[in-house]
């Protein structure tokens, strides 16, 4: 689905949001009363300094308002912006800062989902859409830590292996579903079905009392032992305090 | 005979994790979490016929600082560059929930090249979930200070981390990063960055450039006590993460942006913040660099 599509979907009766420089800034009517900020990434592009900093300042803005509307973020990007500017100026702390707003937001009172329409990788992806309190993606969309042939250089292993494994094993090859076993992406929408009616659901979802990706992974197989090492870490910590 | 360790005389490039937190904690009191006897191997590595370690390369427990309770957590940067898979990550998302539920602060001793990618789906979920539980930790009180001065350096997923963290304390060697030097001469080509260049990387992310530039709180000698000396430090500062230091935050970004968003090299920049000799910066002394940097920009308490 494109970005018109989706918001057309999830606003049937009309909405502010705009695309610029391929961030996206605006917000929309929800049925019941009330807005949602949309804030996201379109058009396939990389995240760098400038636009990581115009979207935490946009997060800023919104959890100061204390208006208590959720914040909806669709990404369609690329990976972190990779160049020597940005890694000069220290993009760590960029990408970091947005991803702080955003979870800064949350407890404030803003409800925040991530919705993965598009492409988005690595430092990018974390920035965003994994900073979320819940994650959903719509089919199609293409998230990736590294493409095949980047990883192929890095583990030294050919390309026509790697292919081949991807097509056994969730756990290190790109894709939608891949990211769905982790635990990372929490649901795919059905866009057969009214997206306005699904956002309202992912929201009222979007609070469970923690953070239960790794519970997730579990369940869906893709993460087989990260939620009981997490467990058994903490009780042993705890049990010696 | 081979001689004992001696924990002070540790360079912390070349030290192990667990060297570094023998070092840096009260001695004898650290007292590891799942530890490798618990043999809490990766599940994934076997499938690239790759060795497993029974640490997974993350050690983390609880230790005494200064006769105070603390977290501890370090990545072996010996394995596999100290890159963050499944349960290396998971070890961090559970000490840094106890640190929540307990209300410790935490130090995480980073040597990190980035998620593994071998297992990189899982290793990216759990940076976000490591990134989730630093901020909820922080949120309810802690501290959660990053040190950052061992061999595979801070990037990638581990450079987001960092940015998470109240304070960072860095050595000369220590590099932090997003994309590392290779990867950026892959992607866009060795007229955008020479990975071979050791000088270029050490100028554009090493520590003294980003304790210049206000990315890094305290700039460390290569040892033990200079770390536990800032550590000390910081932790009687305030760690606290709310909207006012976001803002904050905001505004230095904001700041770095426009003073130095056209600099070509960290020499222009390390001018205009007024130091006289800037292409000598990277050969200076602890003590030299320190009185050259006093006019850096400072992070105060806006992370």
């Amino acid at each position: 689905m494109t970005l018109a599509e989706i918001l057309a979907g999830l606003f049937p009766e009309g909405h502010a949001v705009t695309v610029a420089d391929g961030l996206i800034l605006g917000h929309g009517p929800r049925p019941g009363g009330g807005r949602v900020h949309v804030l996201g990434i379109a058009e396939g592009t990389p995240l760098g300094i400038d636009g990581a900093l115009a979207l935490a300042g946009r997060v800023l803005a919104i959890a100061r308002s204390g208006d208590g509307a959720p914040i909806l973020m669709p990404i369609d990007s690329a990976s972190q912006r990779m160049s020597r500017r940005d890694e000069l100026l220290g993009l760590n702390e960029y990408l970091a800062h947005l991803a702080k707003a955003l979870m800064l937001a949350e407890a404030a009172g803003h409800p925040t989902l991530g919705l993965l329409y598009g492409r988005s990788a690595a430092g990018a992806f974390i920035a965003t859409a994994l900073a979320t309190a819940r994650l959903v993606a719509l089919p199609g969309a293409h998230p990736e830590v590294m493409d095949l042939p980047s990883m192929a250089r890095v583990t030294k292993l050919s390309l026509d292996v790697l292919t081949q494994m991807a097509r056994a094993t969730p756990v290190f090859a790109p894709g939608l579903d891949n990211l769905v076993q982790t635990g990372a992406i929490g649901a795919i929408w059905d866009p057969q079905r009214p997206l306005a009616e699904q956002m309202e659901a992912s929201l009222a979802a979007s609070h469970p009392g923690g953070d239960d990706r790794d519970r997730l992974g579990a369940e869906r197989g893709g993460r087989p032992r990260a939620a009981a090492i997490a467990e058994r870490v903490a009780a042993q910590v705890a049990g010696r305090a | 005979m081979t001689p004992a360790f001696e924990p002070e005389a540790l360079s912390w490039y070349e030290g192990s994790a667990r060297q570094r937190i023998a070092a840096l904690v009260d001695p004898g009191s650290f007292r590891e979490a799942v530890g490798p006897e618990e043999r809490a191997t990766s599940p994934h590595l076997a499938l690239f016929d790759l060795p497993e370690q029974f640490d997974d390369g993350m050690i983390v427990g609880q230790a005494a600082f200064k006769g105070t309770p603390i977290l501890v957590a370090a990545q072996e940067g010996r394995f596999m560059g100290g890159a963050v898979g499944e349960v290396h990550g998971a070890k961090l998302v559970g000490l840094l929930r106890a640190a929540k539920s307990l209300a410790l602060d935490v130090l995480v001793l980073f040597d990190t090249g980035g998620v593994r990618l071998q297992e990189a789906n899982a290793g990216e979920t759990a940076i976000a979930e490591i990134m989730r539980a630093v901020v909820e930790a922080r949120l309810s009180g802690s501290r959660v200070v990053g040190l950052i001065g061992g061999r595979s350096g801070c990037y990638g997923g581990g450079g987001l981390i960092a940015g998470c963290c109240s304070a960072l304390l860095v050595t000369e060697q220590g590099r932090i990063g997003v994309t590392g030097p290779e990867v950026i001469e892959t992607n866009r080509g060795v007229e955008e960055f020479d990975a071979r260049d050791r000088a270029l990387v050490w100028r554009t992310m090493g520590g003294k450039h980003r304790y210049l530039i206000g990315g890094a709180d305290r700039y460390v000698d290569d040892g033990p006590e200079a770390f536990r000396a800032a550590v000390r430090d910081v932790l009687a500062a305030p760690g606290r993460l709310d909207l006012a230091t976001l803002d904050a935050e905001q505004a230095r970004l904001e700041r770095r942006l426009a003073r130095f968003g056209a600099a070509r090299d960290a020499t222009d920049i390390w001018s205009a913040l007024g130091v006289a000799e800037a292409p000598a910066v990277p050969g200076l002394s602890t003590q030299a660099f320190r009185a050259v940097a006093l006019g850096r920009e400072s992070a105060h308490d806006a992370r």
